[in-house]
């Protein structure tokens, strides 16, 4: 159908276009899955820092085969290894950092975003689906700047990007940015306002697969 | 002063049927493998659990919930790749799920070790996490009032620790075990090396005032 005749990035060419809009020198935590690529793309001569909510800030690249720690790994389960500066913490100053506006930015994943900035990525509507929020409420009412990247639509074709949200909302107006494979748009007191199109797909196109008006 | 207690069986002895057990960890990260897995050796079943995780493949809190021992869990995230016993046992109906953002959990953890009635935070503020709790508006933003949680016992993992009950810790297996050792009435920790000589005072993260007992377990995960 419609989708198939848009021009949609890669998963790294996702990442790559976040990490253009990441600053030097920026504190910034990146959610679970697609996110977590992002500092693999960050343009050379930028030092970011990157916070991981189960006590580290200052995570570094995946050590080499052999001399993983198991006890050292970031909010993905996945083994890292400290950057220069780096720091360890527990749990309740990690939260600190993140609620009390320490953090400038968080790249999160998501189910639904809608045009008032709302945010749904922690439960479905399926009862059998045990709900998992982690630290995602917390990121998002403490940290200033909240970027979302994620695909334009479900697999099934049905918009990500809508009026109002259909699932139960990890908080409310706090999404600023959404970085989708067909498109960026900003989050505005008027609704999404086009950013850029993905080269190739015209902004008619990215109309009809998106469930909320788009403001040029 | 001597807390440190001679294996795994003893340190785990205090808990009965029912309690409320806090186990440190996030994802496979200082959890306490060797309580735990004495712990199920003991029989106690009925338990509550407070944890981040509901444990993943056929080890740790997964080995609980595969046995029958956990009646309650309280945690922030319960789906992780390998979660199946605690999937199995919800679908099943068999524990009870309460869900918790994780940055709540670690403050009303903390909360309860520092003797607070509860707590204002954004978290949550105008979802279902917040539906039937107190709100107040503060300047013009929204929050609620989340209240302490105690439990009886807490399992805690640290690298080091000395008979005085103090710990340090290693890299990000630090995360829970801190506050969850202020906040039970019962912490015991297992520790990769037992020093006999006292901590540096300097490098001391837990302070020996918040653990009942010291146990060694040089195993690391």
């Amino acid at each position: 159908m419609t989708v198939l005749s848009l021009k949609s990035l890669t998963d790294a060419e996702l990442a790559a276009r976040v990490a253009r809009d990441i600053p030097d020198g920026a504190y910034v935590n990146l959610g679970i899955g697609k996110p977590t690529h992002v500092s693999a793309h960050v343009p050379e001569g930028r030092e970011v820092i990157y916070h991981s909510e189960n006590g580290i800030l200052g995570v570094g690249p995946t050590p080499p085969a052999g001399e993983e720690d198991v006890e050292l790994i970031d909010a993905s389960k996945r083994y890292v290894t400290p950057a220069p500066g780096a720091a360890y913490f527990e749990h309740a100053d990690s939260f600190a950092m993140m609620r009390g506006g320490h953090i400038d930015i968080a790249v999160l994943g998501a189910y639904q975003v809608a045009e008032t900035g709302d945010l749904a990525n922690w439960a479905t509507l399926d009862d059998k689906f045990p709900p998992a929020v982690g630290g995602a409420m917390d990121l998002v009412v403490g940290v200033p700047t909240i970027l979302v990247m994620m695909r334009h639509v479900n697999r099934d074709g049905s918009p990500k990007l809508l009026k109002r949200c259909t699932y139960p909302l990890t908080g409310l107006g706090v999404v600023r940015r959404v970085y989708t494979d067909l498109a960026v748009l900003d989050v505005t007191p008027q609704g999404f306002r086009l950013v850029e199109l993905t080269p190739g797909n015209s902004l008619d196109a990215v109309r009809a697969v998106t469930g909320a008006d788009i403001l040029t | 002063m001597d807390k440190s207690v001679a294996d795994l069986a003893e340190a785990v002895a205090p808990i009965t049927d029912g309690a409320s057990v806090m186990i440190g960890g996030f994802g496979s990260s200082g959890i306490p493998f060797g309580l735990i897995d004495a712990l199920l050796e003991q029989g106690a079943t009925g338990l509550t659990v407070i944890s981040n995780n509901a444990g993943a493949g056929e080890t740790g809190i997964a080995k609980l919930l595969k046995e029958g021992r956990v009646a309650r869990v309280i945690c922030s995230y319960p789906r992780s790749p390998g979660s199946i016993w605690f999937e199995k046992r919800y679908e099943a109906g068999e524990i009870a799920l309460e869900v918790v953002p994780q940055g709540t959990l670690a403050e009303r953890i903390r909360a309860a070790g520092a003797g607070l009635g509860g707590f204002l935070t954004p978290t949550a503020y105008g979802t279902l996490l917040a539906e039937g709790k107190e709100t107040r508006v503060i300047d013009g933003k929204g929050y609620v009032l989340e209240a302490p949680l105690h439990a009886d016992f807490a399992l805690l993992r640290a690298e080091r620790g000395d008979p005085w009950g103090n710990l340090s810790f290693h890299a990000t297996a630090r995360n829970f075990n801190p506050v969850m050792a202020m906040a039970s009435r019962h912490a015991v920790a297992e520790v990769r090396e037992l020093s006999r000589a006292p901590l540096d005072p300097e490098r001391v993260v837990t302070p020996g005032i918040f653990v009942q007992s010291v146990v060694e377990y040089g195993v690391r995960p």
